[in-house]
This record gives structure tokens, C-alpha cells and sequence, in this order.
């Protein structure tokens, strides 16, 4: 079996009404990966002796109504950290960590006794958008095997499309969610940031990183979402807002009658490619026959997003991924001469080319004398994306426009051109650094790859946004394409 | 040529808050290396720091007790450098935004009393220890990681060595009043960092200061401030320029010696803490804490002077930590004359202290007993002399009306009891009623003695005295 012809609701009563065993589900799950993992490569540990154990025991437990993903497996972004489980970040330098402690989202899904099915692969330190990053695979693309899932959450948005797991945990810092989902043809939410608890993400831009799930149905989505939100007192950056349950919202009765959609006209503008345009602009009439109302509005300080993203983002991980050092933990390099060396050959051997440049640029940013010029001048514009946003949301509900420029681009089309390489978060970044929920979801096929139509909601205003998204996934037919893998379907 | 001196002084207090600033390990000292750590003290992956409440509320103590404004709004920093007892490369501090700024203490040098200016006052993290064994390997223990911290910047208006020893001073007495800290330099809780430049009197521009290391008590400061400002004198009287360094003072010698010299300052790439968001506080807290702050020892001082008499030395004495003055203050309460009691903290208490070696907190003596003590030599019970074994046996925890009963000790103060002795004595030595006859005041001195030995020193000398001089006056 794989996971394309079901759902987490009808998982959840399948196991409940013991139709099918936690072991059995747990044991096709590594059926799936086995069959297809060895050509996507999205899992970087499987943790498939634990997950059968814990099957197991779930199974003797027997599964609560309210425990909705017990006795699941599910996938996980491996710079999540979790309790005696590998955790490497796709970094060379802690190749060897396995962490002590749970994240708090680890914690939440543990407590419903799901079953972690493993770790999935990520450009390193969630820095890039192709997994190509990673210290240890390129994760290939389940729609066409010669390209990119994207990233960084290119192992979770490949698993899912490929029909491994049913749902991945993701990270999102500058559209590593959205973009894997977008070229993946799944969906991917990054919630409003604060909405889900960062302790045990290994940072990478603090004040953009959020955690998100990747799924193949907008509600399994909504309902994945609702359980790992919430205030955490060890992130004190998370938000005390209550937490709606999403899903039960997503109905019969759900429509987007007088919903007012914002389309920034940056949006579709010069860069992107004209099939995806064609997509989105068949996307956005869909939306219209359904009774919303369609504006162009302009985001004007959409141009300066990437600049001053990789400014910010690049300064917060520069300090971030100090800690690296090779002394606590992690890959210390051998045969060192002194401590100055322990520190410069651990980083050198430790990091690679994406996670060096990002150092640089980040501790120039920083420096004295360019602090003002560029992470103070970064830190004005991000003020002036978020206003451009606020000033159209004061008469829209939503915000919609592709998630990438391109559909999913060729493996090593892109790798030596880091410059190429950004812009594809032209999209994405605008979002985080205002702080604001984003998700992607499956819009159609340009190119015969999947294409994401994004949509961007107001602080804390998910369900909105699941909404309009449930409204478009139940009048269409895109989510239910599946890649054709290798003798699965 | 006249110079004019500027120092600088920035002083590291430790808080002592039960948990660290940013994670909830305790704050204990003497435990094994690494016991009070977990994985935010270690700079794991995936960790955040979480606030503590408390040490924003001690440190806004601190400033109010310095007249510091308090920032309504601050944020954190980070400041990045590596070294191994860091272990995240950053510590979180505060750089545009201290906890309080502008605040002043009084000082008093040579009978003169002058305001300090204080620039800021921030709260940040301790890092952890560093050891090296001789064997190459170092160790690192994060226990004092985290440990919550407040530094506090003067202005550049300390001009001479001994105002720097009297703000120290005033700063450690009033830190040490509001609770917050120690305040112990021999135990860490109080670390001072030391600049000072000096300049042609009436130059606009301050010249260039080098920071001295290793003064390890306030006279060190003093002494090693006095030696700098001397040798920066001689440097420039002889034609030379001061460098930029830091400076070792040596104990033993008295000097201060070239460590390293400093080129350009080090660039610790501060941001804003992201992790964290901006404090509010707000004036019903500030106003909170306001209301329970305790007594400040300049206000216990003018008290001390105006309400029981005391002089102003012996007030400043007294209020040199709060245990002693709280002491003073409990021993008075119990019906104990100030002057006295005053005068006994400062001269056999503070002698047993010194002597051996402890804090008052930390003895058996009680204000109870002490003020029981003081009230049996004001009535005439016993004698001063006599004081000296009730006040060893005070020190010892015992009550003092109880011992005297039980040792005897109780003075001879009836004249029924003592004219028989003092007619006695006088028959016994006319020689020196004639001496007395004759203006010898000597004489006098001598029969007391006498009657004190007949007594084995009970005798009231006072009533002694006044008997003596009426019997003699009568021959």
C-alpha cells in the first residue's frame, strides 16, 4: 500500500476499528521507502527498528478517539532534533549527534504516540531550496527524478509525493516549505511566526524560522497544524494566542463567496516563467467562479525582499552556527595543533560551500562599520514589507501568487550560481519577514511538473487561508495526480 | 606640566537569583563541575533561552538604588567570540538598550561629598571556568554558566584613586543593602574591570587609557590606579606616549606590568537577541519594587546621626554592610543605648570578626544578647571589665544575664556592702591618707586598687570612687 488513496482521518478510524494494525502500517511504510527511497532519497535515517517497536506497543495500548495520529508514522525534517535519533541537519559536522532532548513539536506527537518513521533530508542547516546542499544526498524530485524537490524541506515534500509517509514535518525560513510543496505538488503550511514552538529546531534565522507540516489534503494539513501549535515557555517567541481547531471548520458548507483575494501584481511580474503564470492565472478565475473577489494590488518593496532576507537570515546564523565548534558535540577534527585549530578545522571540515558563504556574508553584515549599511538597513526593509502587506490586507483577506518562479528546475542547473539560486525565493521570503502564514498548494502542471499556487493570510488567520485552500482542493482535481514511481502505481 | 586623571570602572555583580538568567538550572557554588547545567547552559542544538523574570526584578532593584533610569522597553544582545567556556560563541547581554542608565551614587573623599555619575547598568550571562591541567588538557565547567550578572558603568567623572575606592565602596554598600548580591570580590560575586587615562589639565581630549588586570580587592584598585596614574605621569613628563594596553598589577611589588598591547577594539558583532522578545516593564512594577526596597545605607546613616547621636564616622562604620547594620539597628530595638552598642559592633565585634575570619550572619552572636550585654553594663550590673568574659561568652551563644548569675560575676554596688571594705583598706594604710592630705593625688589611685582587690574587682569603681572621696575628705 501507499498513502495516496487515504487520509489521516481515515487512517486514524482504520486503526481505531483495528481494520489494519499500527505494525502493519508501519511495516508498509518501510515497504513504500524501500521500494522508492533508493531513487528519491528523501530519508536520511530510517528509524525503523524503534518505529516497529513502538507499533507494537501502540498496538497492545490499543489507540484513543482523540489520538489522531497514534499509531502513524510520520516523517521528519532532520534539523528537528529527537531524543536518540540521529540528527544531523544534513551537516557533516554533526554527522554523529544524537541528541538527549525532544523539540517541543516531537514532544506533542509523542504524546499522541505517533510513530516517527524517520529523518528526512534538507539542504544543510536548512540553507538552500534543492536539497542540494546536503553533506549527504541530493534528494530527486518523485515527478521526474532528473530534477529538484526543492527545499530545503526536500526530503519531507519528496517523501510525501512519493507516497512514503503521509505527512512530514518541514522548517520554513525563507520558503522551505512552500517550495518543496510547490514542486512537489503537495501542501505545505509555514505558520504565522510564534504560532509553533522553535524549541529543539536547530536554528537558522531565528526571527524567521517556524516549523510546518507537508501533507497530500489540505485537511490532514489543518489538523496536523492545530497539534503542535500553541504557546511554549521555552520559546518565549511563541504565542499565547489560542489555538483553533483548523479542520473542523473544512466542510460541505466551506466556500469563498465575497472572500477578497489580493494578487500583487510583483507576483506575476517579470521572472517568472510564463507556464507557471498561466497556471496561478487559471488558479486565481477558478477562485473567482466560486464567488471570491480578485484585486491586483502592488507589494512595492517586494524587489528589495531577497537582499535584505539574506541579509538578516545570514547575520542570525552566522551567530547561530557558532556553537559549532567541535568541542561539546558534533565532528571535532583530529590531530589538531591547539584550540584556535580545534575551532578552524572543525568549522572548515564540518560546514560546506552554501553554509560557508552564508558565515561570510552574515558576520560581514554584522561587522562594525557595515552593520548600519547593511543588517540595520535590512532590518528598515523588513519593516516596509511588513507595511506593504499590512496596507493590503486592511481591505483583503488573502494574499495568492505562485510559491516559485519556476516549476522544479534540473538537478546541477543551478548549483554554481548561488546568485540564480536566491532568486527563487523572490516569493517566499516577503512572508517570513513579516512574520506572516504561508502555505502552497497544488494549482495544476506546467511542463508536466507540478505548480503551487501560495497563499499568504494575516498574522494568526490560518483558517482563513485552510479555507480558501479546502475550497479549491474539493472543486479540483490536481492533489489527486500522483508521480508515476518505479512499478508502485 | 599638571595632569588631571579620568578612570573608568565597569563592575560585574553576580545575582543571587535561585536559577540562571536563561535556563532553569540553579545557581549553587561548590558543586561538582557541570552538576547545574543542562542543555541550554551547554549550547546544544535546538535550544532557546527563556528569561527570568526574577533577575529583570533584581536588577531593577540595583538601579533604583543607584538613581539609575530604568528603559522601559529593553532588548537583548548578542555578543559574538569564541572561547570555551562560551558555549554558544555569543553572550546574551544588552548594548543599545541597558536595563537603566544615568544613575549616581555619593562618594566622600577627605570630608568632601561628591556625586558619581553613572552611565549604564545592563544585565547579562556569566560564562563558564576554564582550567589547565599540566598535563596540556583543559577543562571547561559550564556550572557558572548563565550565572545572571549586572554591570554597571561609572562616567568618566572618577578623578583619583581614592574617589575610585570610595565609589566602589558606596556601590558594593548599596548593592549589598538591596539584597540582590554578595557583593564579595574575594568570592567573585563582585569583579571590577579598571581604565584610566590622564591629560594635560584644561586639554579637551582624554588621553589614552590603559585597563588594568588581576586587583583583586578595592585597596588594589587604589593601589594599583595610584601607581598607574604616577607611572602614565613619568611617561609623559619624560617625553613618551601612553599605549593602548592592558596592565598587570603585581601584589608583591605594587606595579603594574605590560600584559598586551591592545591594536583596534574587538569587534563582537552585536545584534539584537532574537530569541527573545522586548521586555516590557511597566511603572505599577517599577513602582512594586520601589515600595520594598530597603532602607539605603546613606538614609540608615543620617538616621543613625540625626535620631540616636551617633557620630557620623561611627554611622558610616555601622553601615558598612547591612547584616552589621540590621544588627546595630535589632540591638537598639531590644532597649540597648545606641552609643554603646555602636561603639562594642565596631570595636570587639568587628575585632572577633577579624579575627576570625567570618561574617557576622555567620557567628552565634545575637543583637538579643548583645543588647542584653550592653543594658547590664548601663545599670551598673557589670562592670566593663567584667564585659570582656560576658562578651566572649556571647560569642559563644550564651545569654548574658544567665552567665553573670552563674559565674558571679554581678558588681558590688551597695555602699552598706562596700564602706566596711573602704574603712578597712583606709586603716590599714594611713600613710596614704597623709599622702592624700598633701595633694598627692596618687594616693587616691592606689586605695581604689586596694579596695578592687579586696573585692576581686567587683566593686562598682564608680560608687568605689565616690565612697573613697567622702571617707577621705572626712579624716
Amino acid at each position: 500500500m501507499n498513502f495516496y488513496d487515504t487520509d489521516l482521518t481515515k487512517l486514524h478510524d482504520d486503526l481505531v476499528n483495528k481494520k489494519i494494525s499500527s505494525t502493519e502500517l508501519t511495516k508498509a511504510t518501510y515497504e513504500n521507502i524501500a521500494a522508492d527511497d533508493d531513487d528519491v532519497k528523501a530519508f536520511l535515517t530510517l528509524n525503523k527498528d524503534g518505529a516497529l517497536k513502538q507499533a507494537a506497543e501502540v498496538d497492545q495500548q490499543g489507540i484513543k478517539a482523540d489520538q489522531l495520529v497514534a499509531g502513524i508514522p510520520l516523517g521528519v525534517k532532520d534539523n528537528i532534533v529527537t531524543k536518540d535519533i540521529k540528527t544531523t541537519a544534513a551537516s557533516k559536522i554533526l554527522s554523529n549527534f544524537t541528541p538527549i532532548y525532544d523539540a517541543t513539536v516531537i514532544e506533542k506527537l509523542k504524546a499522541q504516540n505517533f510513530i516517527n518513521a524517520g529523518k528526512l533530508n534538507l539542504d544543510e542547516f536548512a540553507m538552500g531550496g534543492s536539497t542540494e546542499n546536503s553533506a549527504f544526498q541530493t534528494t530527486h524530485n518523485p515527478w521526474d527524478l532528473t530534477r529538484v524537490p526543492g527545499g530545503s524541506s526536500g526530503g519531507s515534500a519528496a517523501a510525501v509525493a512519493a507516497g512514503e509517509v503521509i505527512a512530514a514535518l518541514g522548517t520554513d525560513t525563507g520558503g522551505s516549505i512552500r517550495l518543496p510543496a510547490s514542486y512537489n505538488g503537495v501542501v505545505g503550511m509555514k505558520p504565522t511566526y510564534g504560532r509553533v514552538s522553535r524549541w529543539g529546531i536547530i536554528a537558522f534565522g531565528s526571527s524567521l524560522d517556524q516549523v510546518g507540516w507537508l501533507t497530500r489534503s489540505v485537511k490532514d494539513n489543518a489538523q496536523l497544524t492545530s497539534l503542535i501549535s500553541g504557546h511554549d515557555d521555552r520559546d518565549l517567541t511563541s504565542s499565547t494566542k489560542e489555538v483553533p481547531n483548523f479542520a473542523s471548520q473544512l466542510n460541505d458548507d466551506t466556500n469563498v463567496k465575497g472572500l477578497r483575494i489580493a494578487v500583487p501584481k510583483e507576483y506575476l511580474g517579470e521572472g517568472v516563467d510564463e507556464n507557471v503564470k498561466e497556471v496561478i492565472q487559471a488558479a486565481l478565475k477558478h477562485y473567482e467562479s466560486l464567488g471570491a473577489i480578485i484585486d491586483e494590488v502592488s507589494l512595492p518593496n517586494t524587489k528589495y525582499g531577497v537582499a535584505a532576507y539574506y541579509i538578516i537570515s545570514s547575520s542570525e546564523a552566522s551567530s547561530n552556527l557558532q556553537r559549532f565548534d567541535g568541542i561539546r558535540y558534533g565532528v571535532r577534527a583530529k590531530d589538531v595543533e591547539n584550540l584556535e585549530d580545534v575551532y578552524v578545522r572543525s568549522r572548515s571540515e564540518g560546514f560546506g560551500d552554501e553554509v560557508k558563504r552564508r558565515i561570510m556574508l552574515g558576520t560581514f553584515s554584522l561587522s562594525a562599520g557595515f552593520y548600519d549599511a547593511y543588517f540595520i538597513k535590512a532590518s528598515q526593509i523588513r519593516t516596509l514589507i511588513r507595511q506593504d502587506f499590512e496596507k493590503v490586507f486592511e481591505d483583503h483577506d488573502l494574499v495568492m501568487g505562485p510559491a516559485g518562479p519556476t516549476v522544479a528546475y534540473k538537478i546541477g542547473s543551478n548549483i554554481t550560481d548561488p546568485k540564480a539560486m536566491y532568486m527563487n525565493d523572490v516569493l517566499t521570503v516577503p512572508v517570513n519577514m513579516a512574520g506572516l502564514p504561508g502555505m502552497s498548494i497544488p494549482a495544476g502542471f506546467a511542463d508536466n511538473m507540478p505548480v503551487g499556487l501560495q497563499i499568504i493570510g494575516k498574522p494568526f488567520d490560518e483558517q482563513t487561508m485552510y479555507n480558501a485552500a479546502y475550497t479549491f482542493e474539493q472543486s479540483t482535481d490536481f492533489h489527486k495526480q500522483t508521480p508515476k514511481l518505479g512499478g508502485q502505481n | 606640566m599638571n595632569f588631571e586623571t579620568t578612570i573608568g570602572l565597569e563592575v560585574h555583580v553576580e545575582l543571587k537569583t535561585n536559577s540562571k538568567i536563561f535556563s532553569p538550572s540553579p545557581v549553587q557554588f561548590g558543586s561538582e563541575p557541570n552538576a547545574n547545567t543542562n542543555v541550554i547552559d551547554w549550547g546544544y542544538p535546538g535550544v532557546l533561552p527563556s528569561t527570568n523574570k526574577g533577575v529583570v526584578e533584581d536588577g531593577i532593584k540595583a538601579a533604583l538604588a543607584l538613581h539609575a533610569e530604568v528603559e522601559q522597553h529593553p532588548h537583548f544582545d548578542r555578543k559574538n567570540y569564541f572561547y570555551p567556556d562560551n558555549p554558544k560563541a555569543y553572550q546574551i547581554s544588552q548594548s543599545d538598550t541597558p536595563l537603566a542608565h544615568d544613575g549616581w551614587i555619593e562618594i566622600e573623599v577627605d570630608g568632601e561629598k561628591k556625586k558619581m555619575g553613572i552611565a549604564e547598568m545592563h544585565i547579562e550571562e556569566d560564562a563558564g571556568k576554564n582550567t589547565h591541567s599540566p598535563n596540556g588538557f583543559s577543562f571547561v565547567d559550564l556550572n557558572r554558566q548563565g550565572t545572571p550578572l549586572i554591570e554597571i558603568v561609572s562616567k568618566p567623572e572618577i578623578a583619583s584613586p581614592d574617589e575610585a575606592y570610595a565609589y566602589l565602596e558606596a556601590l558594593r554598600q548599596r548593592i549589598q543593602f538591596t539584597g540582590v548580591s554578595d557583593v564579595k570580590m574575594e568570592e567573585g560575586s563582585m569583579r571590577v574591570d579598571v581604565n584610566i587615562s590622564i591629560r594635560p589639565i584644561g586639554s579637551d581630549k582624554y588621553g589614552t587609557k590603559t585597563e588594568l588586570k588581576n586587583l583583586n580587592s578595592f585597596n588594589y584598585v587604589r593601589k594599583g590606579l595610584a601607581f598607574e596614574e604616577q607611572r602614565q605621569q613619568r611617561v609623559l613628563m619624560s617625553g613618551g606616549t601612553i599605549g593602548q594596553e592592558t596592565r598587570r598589577y603585581d601584589e608583591t611589588s605594587g606595579q603594574t606590568i605590560l600584559m598586551r598591547v591592545k591594536e583596534g577594539s574587538d569587534d563582537y558583532r552585536y545584534f539584537p537577541e532574537p530569541d527573545l522578545p522586548v521586555l516590557a516593564i511597566s511603572d505599577d512594577w517599577i513602582d512594586q519594587i520601589k515600595a520594598d526596597m530597603p532602607e539605603m545605607p546613606s538614609n540608615r546613616r543620617d538616621r543613625y546621626v540625626n535620631e540616636l547621636g551617633l557620630k557620623e564616622y561611627d554611622a558610616m562604620v555601622l553601615t558598612q554592610t547591612k547584616e552589621m547594620s540590621d544588627f546595630f539597628e535589632a540591638a537598639v530595638a531590644q532597649g540597648a543605648d545606641a552609643k554603646m552598642t555602636a561603639n562594642y559592633l565596631m570595636g570587639d565585634v568587628n575585632a572577633y570578626l577579624n579575627d576570625n575570619q567570618v561574617d557576622l550572619q555567620d557567628t552565634k552572636l545575637t543583637p538579643a544578647n548583645l543588647a542584653g550585654m550592653v543594658k547590664l553594663i548601663d545599670d551598673g550590673t557589670i562592670s566593663t571589665k567584667m564585659a570582656k568574659k560576658v562578651f566572649k561568652a556571647i560569642t559563644n551563644g550564651e545569654e548574658p544575664s544567665s552567665y553573670v548569675k552563674e559565674h558571679g560575676l554581678v558588681q558590688l554596688s551597695d555602699p552598706a556592702q562596700l564602706q566596711p571594705i573602704i574603712d578597712e583598706v583606709l586603716a590599714n594604710n594611713e600613710q596614704s591618707i597623709e599622702d592624700f592630705k598633701n595633694g598627692k593625688d596618687r594616693a587616691v589611685g592606689y586605695l581604689v586598687g586596694q579596695i578592687m582587690k579586696q573585692t576581686h574587682g567587683q566593686a562598682n569603681p564608680q560608687v568605689v570612687n565616690q565612697l573613697l572621696m567622702k571617707s577621705l575628705q572626712a579624716k
